[in-house]
């Protein structure tokens, strides 16, 4: 690959801003949106460009939309650039979804459990048709209906499941091995559980979603249900030195999803369910559920299964789940390679010569 | 506590203004430059290796404290966002008299950036014994005098020297001067 | 590893301190209007804007690994009376967290204690535990009463 610098096109791309900027404000005459309003009316927006810029700050991820256009991958880069200006002060205690301030909790395996099916605020059940009231700047909505809340938190499906030892528990909690980080640690494979699962969850949510289905209709066969899925806040911790104590510093939305999945058993494990785990920045299920799908199809070597998908192939999934890095390698075919075409205008000349040459001497033979 | 004293001011400027004199004494090996000027930093630490810390070392980088620094050690906790590492092989260490080189991470040839960076503090520099430093950087050999180095110096160094690309990287601060010995460089007395 | 309760000043610490890090600087200096005022403070270190690397655990319960990063302001400050204060509140507001390092200073000092929990901190938990509330309220409206063909026979 070569590039050539190029002079002359600084006036171009000035004019080109300019004009960018005038797109992005559209009419004048139209009021420009706020970021208070994009965070409180594109919350989904919001959402899913924290989750995939890979950092957590609504206000942030409002002005990179804003400054987007709304497109979303953009926006995600914006942040991705913006956080490798801070300095990290800290790494917090793993957060505990089983504490969650659950706004939404939903199981497909179990009707009747404890705290029980939370429909919280889900577009499952509407009936996706356009609600053209609100395209007329109408009145707020009434406020939501309220009841009597039992307990704000609710044990995770898995925890109720697992007195049985029918489902697969959730593994060591204190690993001898700090967690790898992929902000700091290039890439290296076989990559572990706890690589994959940051991969993910910075992934791309059209990416996920394409790979969960592709298990689904038979690539990478797994029978999943939904364990559960729930939506809340969580208090984020972390125990600063100067203290010697830990402090809650904030709460943050998370979605988190776990999928159950049969499995027959192997050699050196009896049948019981398996499982995939998602979470994921915001209300975002979706992603979760693909990200859990994602997730149990790359332990086939847990599990002695024979990987011939493309979501069970860690190196495939992992490399490809990125926006960013695949927006920077599809969008870079735009910067000039005229000396690498040039090469190659001048190989399949000759080619053409060669191959001319040899047509003409054969005919010549054959005459 | 000790971590009382404040540390940069302003940290962004005063951190480029400090790196800045850390990357010219690296690329001019024995050069004075000034740093840490304003700080107050607690015993023992002077203000241009307190500078130096501030600006290199982060909650990223590991730094091992030398037993006749660890007075500093929770300002430098505190100030530096780093938790004291217990090998001196690691990415900083901090002394004030000359460890065993030995002892410290010089990198390997695959990661040759991977070795330990010592931040040495003297009694002073500009003055005292004079050494004859050459290579990368020096046109031709230069003198360099500091007060507070071991007599057997230039020895201990040659052998550091001779891992090259491997070894060790040395900041030597005293008041408000630094100056940088890169393991490129070789050292002879007098 | 549960770790040790921790002693009722830590936890009485760790209180305000939550709440001062789930609270605006403007809600923050609206009941700081009605308090006694704080004392001078210098700063030691910032208020300055950094990230948090945040963890979940495969699983739920299990491995942590590493789930993305959150924005997070910092601050320390000495007070005149000599208590250090300390700050770490999410998001990237500055003036937060200054002020919440400022009470936690004021807030350890036995003389300013008392008048600051309940003319600031008490306030400010009863809002945030209101909003808790009328959030799993709404959540509450939303579950699903079963009840069985069984059951709507009968009643």
């Amino acid at each position: 690959m070569a590039y050539v610098a190029v002079k002359g096109g600084e006036r171009a791309i000035d004019n080109a801003h300019a004009w960018l900027a005038e797109d992005r404000r559209g009419d004048p005459s139209v009021p420009e949106i706020s970021l208070a309003q994009i965070q409180q009316q594109l919350g989904r927006s919001v959402d899913r460009v924290m989750a995939e810029g890979s950092l957590y700050d609504p206000h942030l991820a409002a002005l990179a939309v804003k400054q987007a256009q709304g497109d979303i991958i953009e926006a995600a880069f914006l942040l991705r650039a913006y956080r490798t200006t801070l300095p990290r002060f800290a790494y917090a205690t793993p957060v505990d979804t089983a504490a969650m301030q659950i706004r939404r909790r939903i199981s497909a395996v179990y009707k009747d459990l404890p705290g029980g099916q939370v429909l919280g605020p889900t577009y499952d059940y509407t009936h996706r048709l356009l609600d053209f009231a609100l395209a007329a700047e109408g009145h707020p909505p009434a406020p939501a209906a309220t009841a009597p809340a039992e307990a704000a938190t609710m044990p995770r499906v898995s925890d109720i499941l697992r007195g049985e030892d029918l489902i697969e528990p959730d593994g060591d909690p204190n690993p001898p091995a700090e967690p790898g980080d992929l902000t700091r640690e290039p890439l290296a494979f076989p990559a572990g559980r706890d690589v994959r699962l940051q991969a993910l969850a910075r992934g791309d949510e059209g990416f996920l979603l394409a790979m969960g289905y592709s298990t689904q209709r038979g690539w990478g066969g797994t029978h999943p249900f939904v364990g559960e899925i729930r939506v809340g806040e969580c208090a984020v911790e972390i125990t600063p030195p100067e203290l010697g104590f830990a402090i809650d510093i904030g709460d943050i939305t998370l979605t988190e999803c776990q999928m159950v999945n049969q499995f027959k058993g192997s050699k050196t494990k009896p049948p019981q369910f398996t499982r995939g785990y998602g979470l994921v920045f915001g209300h975002a299920e979706r992603k979760a559920m693909g990200m859990a799908l994602v997730d149990r199809a790359m332990r086939h070597d847990e599990f002695a299964e024979e990987p011939n998908a493309p979501a069970q192939n860690v190196e495939f999934v992992v490399y490809h789940s990125d926006n960013i890095e695949g927006t920077g390698f599809v969008e870079h075919l735009k910067l000039p390679h005229y000396v690498d075409f040039q090469s190659e205008l001048e190989t399949i000349r000759r080619m053409r010569r060669e191959a001319e040459a040899n047509a003409a001497s054969l005919k010549e033979a054959a005459e | 506590m000790s971590i009382d004293l404040p540390g940069f001011a302003d940290p962004v400027a005063q951190a480029q203004s400090t790196f800045r004199a850390v990357l010219d004494a690296m690329a001019r090996p024995g050069t004075l430059h000034d740093a840490g000027n304003t700080l107050t930093p607690p015993a023992p630490l002077a203000p241009a290796t307190a500078a130096v810390l501030l600006t290199l070392v982060d909650h990223d980088t590991t730094l091992h404290i030398a037993p006749d620094c660890v007075a500093a050690t929770a300002w430098l906790t505190f100030h530096c966002g780093t938790a004291p590492a217990s090998s001196p092989a690691s990415a900083f260490a901090l002394a004030r008299t000359l460890p065993d080189l030995a002892t410290l991470n010089a990198g390997t040839d695959e990661a040759p950036e991977s070795a330990t960076t010592l931040v040495l503090q003297v009694a002073a520099l500009g003055t005292g014994p004079e050494f004859t430093l050459s290579g990368p950087g020096l046109k031709s050999p230069a003198a360099f005098r500091a007060e507070g180095l071991p007599p057997d110096f230039a020895a201990r160094w040659a052998e550091n020297h001779a891992l090259f690309p491997r070894g060790i990287d040395l900041i030597l601060c005293a008041g408000t001067t630094l100056a940088a010995i890169p393991r490129s460089i070789t050292v002879q007395e007098g | 590893m549960p770790a040790p309760p921790p002693s009722p000043e830590t936890a009485a610490r760790q209180r305000w301190m939550s709440v001062l890090a789930r609270a605006s600087a403007d809600a923050i200096a609206a009941r700081l209007a009605h308090a006694p005022a704080l004392p001078e403070s210098t700063l030691l270190r910032g208020p300055e804007s950094g990230l948090v690397m945040l963890r979940g655990r495969a699983g739920g319960g299990g491995s942590p690994f590493n789930l993305g990063e959150m924005s997070v302001t910092r601050c320390t400050v000495r007070n005149a009376q000599g208590f250090v204060g300390h700050a770490y509140v999410q998001g990237r507001d500055q003036h937060q967290a200054r002020l919440a390092a400022e009470l936690d200073a004021a807030l350890q000092d036995p003389a300013r204690h008392d008048a600051l929990e309940q003319g600031v901190i008490a306030p400010l938990a009863t809002a945030q535990q209101a909003a808790r509330e009328e959030a799993a309220a709404k959540a509450a409206a939303t579950r699903v009463q079963f009840f069985t063909m069984a059951t709507m026979r009968t009643s």
